[in-house]
């Protein structure tokens, strides 16, 4: 057996070359990085700004790009209270904390993320088990505060533990729950039937 | 056990190997919880629920795994440097300072649980992001540990020889650090939030930890097999020029469903699918230097497992990953059991195995550098049970987990249009529920394996370590 090594074989080519292709990768990642910040910040096309719980959310389908995407409509405020862009921004960050709080994402997936043991929570605002426009929030409401007693399983055994939430950390959880169904997920969850609501325009 | 050969790095390693394997058995546990809530879900109800359960099944896995790592690393490095480590009692003392913090925060997981919507909650209680669920004060003493980690790696290396192996790990463990950065900040705005929180889990998973078992595995074959340093380093750059060559934007497989611009798709979709590639590379690699030397072996457990290790990664990480990852077929298993079996074959395969191969190293060096060959005086039944029981036990939960996300995704996500009551229709079917028995027989068979798995690297050849201190037998 000769020891010629070829160029392609050996040590110092494949050194140099698992550096510039980690560097090249990695430097492409951050000028990625650095488009995508911009474009999901709150108030970009992908991401409303938190005042969007003032209005009425659809989610419907786009015919140039082929799925489904968030509409946003007239007012329709939260609980039927209009916010400034602050308060909205102070509502919807407690329903954040509340959530990670209570280690919602140890069951449900958001954003289709988490674990599988219960509902995605993306378009859960839209969902057409709260049964029509008019009751929804009550209903919400009454299935946080007791989720045991109020469960929606549709058939399942499988129901959610009373997680203690106040009142107030529940509505704001719904707000929580109602901006994050206007963000722009390239049509994930597909073909989602939206809940009974007035028009959007 | 006898442990006075070992060097200073080996002594420390032995103490992260044994909290890992103790962490393994409660991740283990915490997942036959989990998977019997699937079954019955009154099952502890309303005290230790599943959102409680699945947290430390996942964070007991993390943490293991990273144990297992931190471990390899102080066992291969005085050798590797040829020269004793910089700063070791620091290095024992960030052992005792993390494994101090793990314990409480598995306590406060279990008995505080969740906490109201505050930064108290965050900071002290549960953080609420998956995989890096620890509150935000461990994160900062996982941190400094890792950073004294760090510190002995490369203070070690500068002090005695630079290897090729050297410089991939210490650069490796430098971005490993710091990608974990990445996911100590809130944020409101679940977009951004989750843009982050996958450079920490991807960047870990799919590129920081496979490099770091790429050296693992390269030194790990040059200790077994005696195979050349050249070539085991060769094939390292190799391995790092595809895994950082794919794996880097591979991330973007992430990033078709959380808000992002929808570029992310073609990036993603692409670079993720050429992440098994890598892969493939190391299978060759392994396989051809085992025929090379005819498989013949100083320790037929931990090549075992690195072979295992070879084909788990392949199959686990890359076929199973590839199965879902162009954005057509994610947009319907994104976020079913799909993710879930992909998940519990990866991890093991990929990471689970060669951590074990490093237990079974540790073993024959703390009972006096013995072989551990085919003369083991059992035959090494328990070793060859526990590979068998628990691969056997972790392909079976993957396939049956696979059958469940098959159903999920047809009837929940196609037919239904992923609503709540899609949800529970899938849930409740027939095939979803067969899936999860499935599941669960085949999670008791990983359980009797890993109770083997202990039993064996308590023992394995005590009994001939014995018998060479009475000069019966020969090393």
């Amino acid at each position: 057996m000769t020891n010629v090594v070829f160029w392609w074989s050996s040590e110092s080519f494949w050194k140099k070359t698992a550096i510039w292709v980690t560097a090249f990768m990695f430097i492409v990642l951050i000028v990625l990085t650095l488009d995508s910040l911009p474009k999901i910040s709150v108030g970009s096309e992908h991401v409303p700004a938190y005042s969007v719980i003032n209005h009425r959310i659809g989610y419907e389908f786009d015919k140039t790009r082929n799925i489904q995407a968030p509409v946003i409509g007239p007012e329709a405020p939260l609980f039927g209270k209009k916010l400034s862009e602050k308060d909205a921004e102070a509502l919807v960050t407690h329903g954040k904390k509340v959530i990670q709080g209570r280690n919602c994402m140890g069951c449900h997936t958001l954003l289709g993320n988490g674990s599988y043991f219960a509902p995605d929570l993306t378009k859960s605002w839209l969902d057409p088990g709260w049964g029509s426009e008019g009751i929804r929030e009550e209903l919400m409401l009454d299935f946080l505060l007791n989720p045991t007693d109020n469960a929606r399983s549709f058939g399942s055994d499988r129901t959610m533990p009373n997680l203690h939430l106040t009142e107030r950390e529940a509505k704001a959880v719904i707000a929580y729950l109602k901006w994050m169904s206007s963000i722009d997920t390239n049509g994930f969850p597909y073909n989602f039937p939206v809940i009974e609501q007035e028009a959007l325009q | 056990m006898n442990s006075i050969s070992l060097n200073g790095g080996q002594k420390l390693a032995i103490k992260y190997f044994s909290v890992a394997v103790a962490l393994f058995v409660a991740q283990i546990l915490f997942g036959l919880l989990s998977g019997i809530q699937y079954l019955a879900p009154g099952f502890l109800h309303g005290v230790l629920d599943f959102n409680i359960t699945r947290t430390v099944h996942i964070n007991a896995m993390v943490v293991w795994l990273l144990y297992g790592f931190i471990g390899s690393v102080y066992w291969l490095l005085e050798e590797e440097s040829q020269t004793e480590i910089s700063g070791l009692w620091l290095g024992n003392a960030a052992f005792w300072v993390l494994t101090s913090a793990v314990a409480v925060v598995v306590v406060v997981f279990l008995l505080v649980q969740t906490g109201p919507g505050d930064d108290f909650t965050r900071w002290f209680v549960n953080e609420g992001r998956e995989y890096i669920e620890a509150p935000r004060w461990a994160d900062i003493g996982i941190v400094v540990c890792l950073s004294i980690f760090l510190y002995n790696v490369a203070a070690t290396f500068n002090k005695g020889r630079w290897s090729g192996i050297a410089g991939v790990l210490t650069l490796d463990l430098v971005a490993l650090a710091g990608i974990y950065l990445a996911g100590m900040f809130y944020t409101t705005n679940i977009s951004v939030d989750q843009y982050w929180w996958w450079w920490v889990i991807h960047l870990w998973v799919e590129a920081t930890w496979e490099v770091l078992v790429g050296c693992i595995m390269a030194w790990g074959l040059m200790k077994t097999l005696k195979v050349d340093r050249k070539i085991v380093t060769t094939w390292l750059y190799i391995e790092v020029a595809l895994m950082f060559g794919s794996g880097i934007l591979g991330l973007g497989h992430h990033y078709f469903w959380i808000g992002t611009p929808e570029y992310w798709l073609s990036i993603g979709g692409f670079f993720s699918a050429l992440e098994p590639v890598p892969l493939v590379a190391m299978v060759v690699h392994a396989v051809y230097d085992s025929g090379v030397r005819h498989m013949k072996s100083s320790n037929n457990p931990a090549f075992a497992w690195l072979i295992a290790h070879a084909f788990g990664n392949f199959f686990g990480a890359g076929v199973w990953g590839f199965m879902h990852t162009l954005p057509q077929i994610n947009l319907y298993t994104h976020g079913t059991q799909w993710s879930a079996s992909h998940g519990h074959l990866a991890f093991f395969g990929a990471y689970a195995t060669i951590v074990i191969a490093m237990f079974y190293i540790a073993a024959q060096y703390a009972r006096g550098k013995q072989q551990l060959g085919d003369d083991l005086p059992d035959r090494g039944w328990k070793w060859k049970w526990a590979l068998g029981l628990l691969n056997l036990g972790v392909v079976g939960m993957t396939v049956a987990l696979l059958i469940s996300g098959y159903e999920q995704s047809f009837i929940e996500r196609a037919q239904e249009g992923s609503t709540w009551y899609g949800y529970f229709a899938a849930q409740v079917h027939p095939w979803f529920i067969q899936g999860m028995e499935w599941r669960m027989v085949f999670g008791s068979v990983t359980a009797i394996g890993i109770v083997l798995l202990v039993w064996d690297l308590f023992t394995i050849g005590k009994q001939k370590a014995i018998k060479v201190k009475a000069g019966i037998v020969q090393t």
